[in-house]
């Protein structure tokens, strides 16, 4: 405090009255697991299945967020554009933060996983490269993914594995948030007006056959008990959720038959090559850059 | 005159001026302006923090919490739609406010200690 200095002596008048320190345009980072702490740490993942494990969440994220990313400037309102830029940046968080960590195995960091791996090297799921097509497509793709998420990293909390138990907690709180969103959205489109609710419905037609790809264990799941979640065991609860969210935005489940995906192997829809494309162009043209 | 409401020029422009011809998907235009207050820490008064356009009360809520308490700023969030706030006349400022000055009887600094008076 400069008051010192003339000689002043602090007033303690008002440190019972809340947190003393605090003032009304108190602005502070807080406390939280950041990527930076993951690529610092000593712990790096215990063998190659964890690390192909993280990279499988990492991914998901990954290009979630870049797809999101481009509603920034595009969004129906200000606020909204807001809102989606806050989620890809969550998101943006979560998959540094698994992929610093399951870059670790193999001396590679999350620069080197995210920009300089082919397109066959991605291990996303289907669902998360679907373009963003009209914001009722954003958002039943937000809300699959979402509620998706939210009983993972739930479950992922209690993995055997610290950091992706760590990593987990922290996205948590973030998917949270990213849950609520959509299921406002979903709320007030579904019941809003006759184009929202034909829109939505739309949506869903489009989108749920890329839902089965979400619950498909893999043998790298046999390999990780205690670690891993068996993605077909988040089948009954996603389904039960998602239902009371449509039931109550007046929309239905769609009668449309599941597709076969398999991006978990690398085999990716027409659209991950022009997602890759855009998101590296500039580290692979200027190899190591910093800005 | 001597009072005036936030948002009410942009209100009555809406109502006063329909739209010709097919109707217009709506914008921001069609979205309420909501005024916004943040309680930065417990023990402090929520302080008047911006304005955000929302559809309604709740997504007001959500919209301020991006807008607003992104950088770890809050605590708590009202949110309050801006016709509602009734705001002191800027053209009656002699008024309301000039006419305190140089009264500085109502202070208590003015007032000298009584001597009989104890505990003061």
């Amino acid at each position: 405090m400069s008051g010192t200095s003339t000689g002043q002596l602090p007033d303690h008048s008002l440190d019972s009255f809340g947190d003393a320190a605090a003032s009304a345009t108190r602005v502070t980072p807080g406390n939280a697991l950041r990527p930076e702490d993951i690529a610092l740490q000593q712990t790096a993942p215990a063998d190659d299945a964890v690390a192909r494990y993280a990279l499988h969440l990492g991914d998901d994220a990954l290009i979630l967020a870049q797809r999101l990313s481009h509603w920034i400037s595009r969004g129906p309102e200000l606020e909204e554009d807001v809102a989606l830029g806050n989620i890809a940046l969550d998101q943006l968080g979560h998959a540094r933060s698994f992929l610093s960590y399951a870059g670790k195995a193999w001396g590679q960091t999350e620069d080197d996983l995210a920009y300089f791996r082919e397109e066959e090297d991605f291990t996303s799921l289907h669902l998360v490269e679907q373009p963003n097509g009209d914001f009722a497509e954003t958002m039943v793709r937000g809300l699959f993914m979402a509620l998706y998420q939210h009983q993972l990293y739930t479950r992922l909390v209690h993995s055997a594995d610290e950091t992706i138990a760590a990593i987990s907690a922290k996205a948590l709180k973030e998917v949270d948030y990213h849950l609520e969103h959509a299921e406002l959205w979903t709320l007030r489109l579904g019941r809003g007006t006759e184009e929202s609710a034909h829109r939505m419905r739309r949506a869903l037609d489009k989108l749920w056959p890329y839902t089965a790809e979400l619950f498909q264990d893999e043998p790298l799941h046999d390999e990780l008990e205690g670690v891993a979640v068996r993605p077909s065991t988040l089948r009954a609860e996603w389904d039960e959720q998602l239902l009371d969210i449509l039931d109550r935005s007046e929309l239905a489940v769609p009668e449309v038959p599941a597709a076969l995906c398999w991006g978990r192997r690398g085999e990716h829809s027409e659209h991950l090559g022009y997602i890759l494309a855009e998101m590296q162009v500039l580290a692979r043209k200027h190899p190591g850059a910093t800005w | 005159m001597s009072s005036a409401v936030i948002g009410q020029d942009s209100q009555n422009h809406q109502s006063n001026q329909p739209s010709q011809g097919a109707q217009k998907p709506p914008t921001s235009a069609g979205w309420p302006l909501w005024e916004v207050f943040v309680r930065s820490s417990r023990g402090l008064s929520h302080v008047h923090a911006g304005s955000l356009h929302a559809p309604d009360a709740e997504m007001a809520v959500r919209n301020a919490r991006d807008l607003y308490t992104r950088r770890n700023e809050g605590v708590s969030l009202w949110v309050v739609r801006s016709t509602d706030i009734t705001t002191s006349d800027p053209d009656a400022k002699d008024m309301m406010f000039e006419s305190p000055q140089g009264k500085d009887y109502r202070h208590a600094t003015y007032y000298k200690e009584s001597e009989g008076v104890k505990h003061l």
